[in-house]
Order: C-alpha cells, then sequence, then structure tokens
C-alpha cells in the first residue's frame, strides 16, 4: 500500500465525520462519535506521512492527539450528563433556548 | 541541544510555571475554603498573575529584551511579541478575577475550580503565545479550550449554560479537528513540524497542492477559535448562555491569544503562501464587519450583542493581517485595546447584576443615569469606545488598522470597514439613549463592593486614559513584529 491510499482512507473517514456531525439530527451522543473518529481520521494522516517521511515527530504528535481526545470526550461527557439529569433526553433539535 | 535541564533553560519559563503552580494551589486551597472566606482564592490567584507579571517584565531589564530565545528543543519562544502579549493578558486577568468575586457569590456557584480552570486557561493562553511548534501551539489551544468548555456549563443547574457548552464543545472540537487536518497536510508537505522550519521549507517544496490543502484547514480552525464571520455561530449563544463571570473571561484574554496563534501560524510558519491566506483573511475579516454589525442590531439581549460586536471587532483585527508588516503591528495594537475594553463592558453587566438578578436585556440600563450617574458616565465611555468615538481608544484601535490597509492601497476593503462601522454606532447609540434618556423601570442601587466599583471605573477611564500612551503602546507592537 502507498501513501495516497492511507491519505484517501483518512479523507474518507474524515469526510465521514463531518457528514455525521451535520446529517446526524437526533443524538447527542452520536456527535461525540463523529468527534471521535475525526480526530483518529487525522491520526492516520500523521502517521501515514511519518513513515513516509522517516520522521517520527508526526508519530509524537499523535500520542499527544489521543491523549488530548481522552480528555476531550472526558469533558464532553460531562456536559451530556449534565444536560440529561436536566432534560431527561438528549435530543440535538430540543437544544435550541438560544438562539437570535 | 541535549542538554540536562538546568536553570538557564528554566527562566525564560518561569511566568508559566508560575501560573501552573498558582492553579495548583488554588485547586487545593478550594477544597479547604468556604465560599465565605473565599476572598482568599482570589487573593492567591492575583499574587500568582502579579508574581508572574513581574518574571515577565524581568525579562526586560536584562540584556536579551530583544533577542529571541528557543527553548526545549524547539518547543517554546521567549521573544518580545509574547512578553507584551503576556503582560496584557496579566492585565486582563487581574481585571476578570476581581469582577467575578462578587457575581459568583451572588450566583451561589464561588468555588475554587473556578479560578483554577481560569488559570489553567491562562495556561493555555500563554503557551499558544509562546509555542514554536505545532504540537505546543495545539497542546495551549487545547488546554485552554478544555477549561472553557469547563467554565461555560460551570452553572450547571442552568439549562442555558449546559446547552451553550454543549454547542461550544461540539463546534469547538469540530474546530480542533479541522486544524489538526491541516497541520498534518502541512506535515506531509515540509516533513516538519516546527515553526521556523516549516517557514524555511515551505518556500523550498512544490507540493503547493498539499500545501493550499493545509492551509485552508488551518484558516477554518483560526478563524474558529477567532470566532470571525462564516464560523462565528457559537460565539452569540455561548456568551449568552455562559455565566457572565466565564463571558468576562472568554471575550477578552483568549483573543489575544487567538491573535497570537494567527501571527505564529500563519504569518511565521506560512509566510511563504501569504499570497493565499492574504485573499482568505480578507474574505473573513470583510464578513466579519458586515455580520457582525448587521446582525447586532436586532438584539435585545445584552450578552448577544457584546457577543457580535465582537465579531465585528474581531473583523477589523483581521483586516490588519492584510496590511503585512504594519498591519500585524496596527491588529496587535487593536487587539490589546479590544481586551481591555471589552473586559470593561462585561464588568458593567456584572456590577449591575446582583442577587437573584441578571442584568442582561437592553431594558435593564433603562435610566441607569438617575440611578447612578457616575457608572452611566462610565458605561458611556466603555460603549463609545467600542464605537470607535473620537478621543476615546477604541477610535484610534480603528484609525491605526485603516490607515495600516489604506497605504497598502486596499481602499475599497477600508471603505467597507468605515461604513459598517458607522452602522455598527447605531446600536452603540441604543445603548447610550436607553441609559440617558428613558425612566428608569427599578431602583435597584449597585450592591457591588468599593474594590470592584473603583477598580471597573479605572477601567472604564482607561479608555480615557491610555490615550497618553497610544505612541509607546504602538512602539511596543511595531518593535514585537519586527523582531518575530
Amino acid at each position: 500500500m502507498s501513501l495516497v491510499h492511507y491519505l484517501i482512507l483518512a479523507g474518507i473517514l474524515f469526510v465521514i465525520s463531518i457528514a455525521g456531525i451535520f446529517i446526524n439530527r437526533r443524538n447527542v451522543l452520536i456527535l461525540l462519535m463523529s468527534i471521535e473518529l475525526m480526530l483518529l481520521a487525522v491520526n492516520i494522516n500523521f502517521i501515514a506521512f511519518s513513515s513516509y517521511l522517516n520522521d517520527v515527530q508526526g508519530q509524537v504528535f499523535v500520542f499527544f492527539i489521543l491523549t488530548v481526545a481522552a480528555a476531550e470526550a472526558a469533558i464532553g461527557l460531562a456536559i451530556l450528563v449534565v444536560i440529561f439529569r436536566k432534560r431527561k433526553s438528549l435530543e440535538i433539535d430540543k437544544l435550541s433556548e438560544l438562539k437570535g | 541541544m541535549n542538554s540536562i535541564l538546568g536553570w538557564s533553560e528554566l527562566t525564560p519559563i518561569l511566568p508559566e510555571l508560575i501560573i501552573l503552580a498558582t492553579a495548583c494551589i488554588v485547586l487545593v486551597l478550594g477544597l479547604f475554603t468556604s465560599s465565605e472566606k473565599g476572598g482568599l482564592l482570589v487573593l492567591t490567584s492575583i499574587v500568582g498573575v502579579v508574581f508572574a507579571a513581574i518574571t515577565t517584565a524581568k525579562f526586560h531589564m536584562g540584556d536579551h529584551e530583544l533577542t529571541r530565545q528557543v527553548l526545549f528543543n524547539g518547543n517554546f519562544v521567549r521573544d518580545y511579541m509574547g512578553d507584551i502579549l503576556k503582560i496584557a493578558v496579566y492585565a486582563v486577568m487581574l481585571f476578570v478575577f476581581i469582577y467575578s468575586k462578587q457575581y459568583l457569590r451572588d450566583k451561589n456557584i464561588f468555588k475554587g475550580e473556578f479560578f483554577a480552570l481560569m488559570l489553567f486557561g491562562m495556561l493555555g493562553i500563554m503557551i499558544m503565545i509562546s509555542g514554536y511548534n505545532y504540537i505546543t501551539l495545539y497542546l495551549g489551544l487545547e488546554l485552554l479550550a478544555l477549561s472553557s468548555y469547563a467554565l461555560v456549563a460551570y452553572d450547571r443547574d442552568n439549562m442555558q449554560s449546559n446547552e451553550s457548552a454543549m454547542k461550544y464543545f461540539i463546534l469547538g472540537a469540530i474546530a480542533s479537528g479541522m486544524l489538526l487536518y491541516g497541520m498534518s497536510m502541512i506535515y506531509g508537505a515540509v516533513g516538519t513540524l516546527q515553526i521556523d522550519h516549516v517557514a524555511l521549507q515551505v518556500s523550498n517544496t512544490n507540493n503547493t497542492m498539499l500545501l493550499s490543502f493545509g492551509l485552508v484547514f488551518i484558516m477554518v480552525g483560526v478563524a474558529f477559535k477567532l470566532g470571525a464571520a462564516p464560523f462565528h455561530m457559537w460565539v452569540p449563544d455561548v456568551y449568552q448562555g455562559a455565566p457572565t463571570a466565564t463571558t468576562l473571561f472568554i471575550s477578552s484574554a483568549p483573543k489575544i491569544a487567538a491573535f497570537a496563534f494567527a501571527i505564529r501560524l500563519l504569518a511565521q510558519s506560512l509566510e511563504g503562501l501569504f499570497d493565499n491566506w492574504q485573499h482568505i483573511i480578507s474574505v473573513i475579516a470583510m464578513l466579519s464587519i458586515i455580520i457582525g454589525n448587521l446582525f447586532a442590531l436586532q438584539q435585545d439581549n445584552i450578552k448577544r450583542l457584546f457577543a457580535y460586536s465582537t465579531i465585528s471587532h474581531i473583523g477589523f483585527m483581521l483586516l490588519g493581517f492584510v496590511g503585512g508588516i504594519d498591519g500585524y503591528a496596527a491588529s496587535m495594537f487593536y487587539i490589546i485595546t479590544y481586551a481591555l475594553m471589552s473586559v470593561a463592558g462585561f464588568g458593567m453587566i456584572i456590577i449591575l447584576s446582583c442577587k437573584g438578578f441578571e442584568a442582561e436585556k437592553i431594558s435593564d440600563f433603562k435610566g441607569l443615569n438617575q440611578r447612578n450617574a457616575w457608572f452611566a458616565f462610565m458605561m458611556l465611555l466603555i460603549v463609545a469606545s467600542m464605537a470607535g468615538f473620537p478621543p476615546l481608544i477604541g477610535f484610534f484601535s480603528k484609525l491605526v488598522v485603516l490607515k495600516a490597509i489604506v497605504d497598502q492601497g486596499y481602499y475599497v476593503m477600508a471603505g467597507i470597514a468605515v461604513v459598517f462601522a458607522v452602522i455598527g454606532s447605531f446600536y452603540y447609540l441604543k445603548i447610550i439613549k436607553v441609559m440617558y434618556f428613558d425612566e428608569s423601570e427599578s431602583d435597584q442601587e449597585i450592591t457591588a463592593g468599593f474594590d470592584v466599583k473603583s477598580i471597573l471605573s479605572f477601567n472604564a477611564l482607561l479608555q480615557l486614559g491610555l490615550l497618553l500612551f497610544i505612541p509607546s503602546i504602538l512602539s511596543y507592537c511595531i518593535k514585537a513584529i519586527e523582531t518575530l
């Protein structure tokens, strides 16, 4: 497999995650999953370039992205729990108090 | 290069270390202090910030004031621009800490975590200002972003606070994803992540396709973090939904960080693509000015109104990026003065709120002149400065930016910016009209303590007082950009 294959795979994953965020109109949890997918797509990109360029910096970056993604998911889920306690639902359409 | 960490390596990051230590101390202290004795937490935070300010200022006493120090294998840089921006951040954060105390107490959400999160956010800001590698910049950005998400959701029993936190989180995460995707493309094209190496490689490489692809994604990420126009959707919701003490923070210091971030990414590392990103920036800046000013016209919630006004201010700041070196300096001047202005504006909202009452609507400012003539005058100064009326500082910061781009021959853009600034002054004048010519609906006294009142007055009077220092601040900004 060449570099291009990996880039295409990462590109497809990235597009799927974006589509997941914008098409999905039901559940907030699916948004969180899409965000994780997006970061993983980026990781594939970094790893592919890193191995192609024989340079280790890209892989180091991936470690940092993974840890930050975990922290991000923790905060996202915390906010989600608070919302669920208050509203008893996770529907996106109901998050519409603020507008204008 | 692989020297063992010594004191000489650590001195340049002393301010960051002090803020980190303060954040940890506040976090622990918060466990043992009740909200009545919370003054200790505020005091500790303020002392930490003051110490950090002293150490940063000390760099200027030494002989390497203007030299750039790149440390930790090129992950961190201490330069003149960083020092100036950090000092501006300290000043803004001191105001934020002082204003937020009373508000948190009245809302019954006074906890140590609030100040710890703010300090961690501040650490993120300082790392964004001084990052010299894409990894460091990204980590600083996330430290700031994660703290801000938590701060926005801080008033957890408030539906609006939760909702805005969720929106902020989702959109913020998308923006980070875009930014990272862009960074990976740039990395693929140039094979390095360090800013000066990237700048060197960009002009040598022939991977223009990958580069411009990455550039576009990076621009999206930066524009989102700044809250600039096509990516501004989160700004009004977050400003309105978050507790005002959080809005105070989000609207001020992170803007300075976003400016530094944009400078490091665009002006420093991708300088070779200036012709490419200049067009994108000018479109974003124009859209921000137009959309920000037009949407602000129809708001009756003052936090939301300030949010749209922020978007237009950010547009003005980005306008400076079109003008090359002089433009960067003008933008820097603009963003520093804007942060001081914005913190005063939200401070005013905080001071008018009290137990069980949130001064959110424009109508809450009705007849402020009869209730308290002094603070009506202070609000007049702040709002007029935001609108850009001479002789206030807001006028001169707009003037500097416009001059920078007119010198480069962008007459049309300058013209549009001026026209929309004039349209924008309508909603600022509306606030002034409500304060001075409408009948007051309540006779609520301003309950804030003397310290907060005097600091806020000082902050508002800065809009006039800074006039004396315009030449020196401007020369700092120019020197900062020249020594990048």
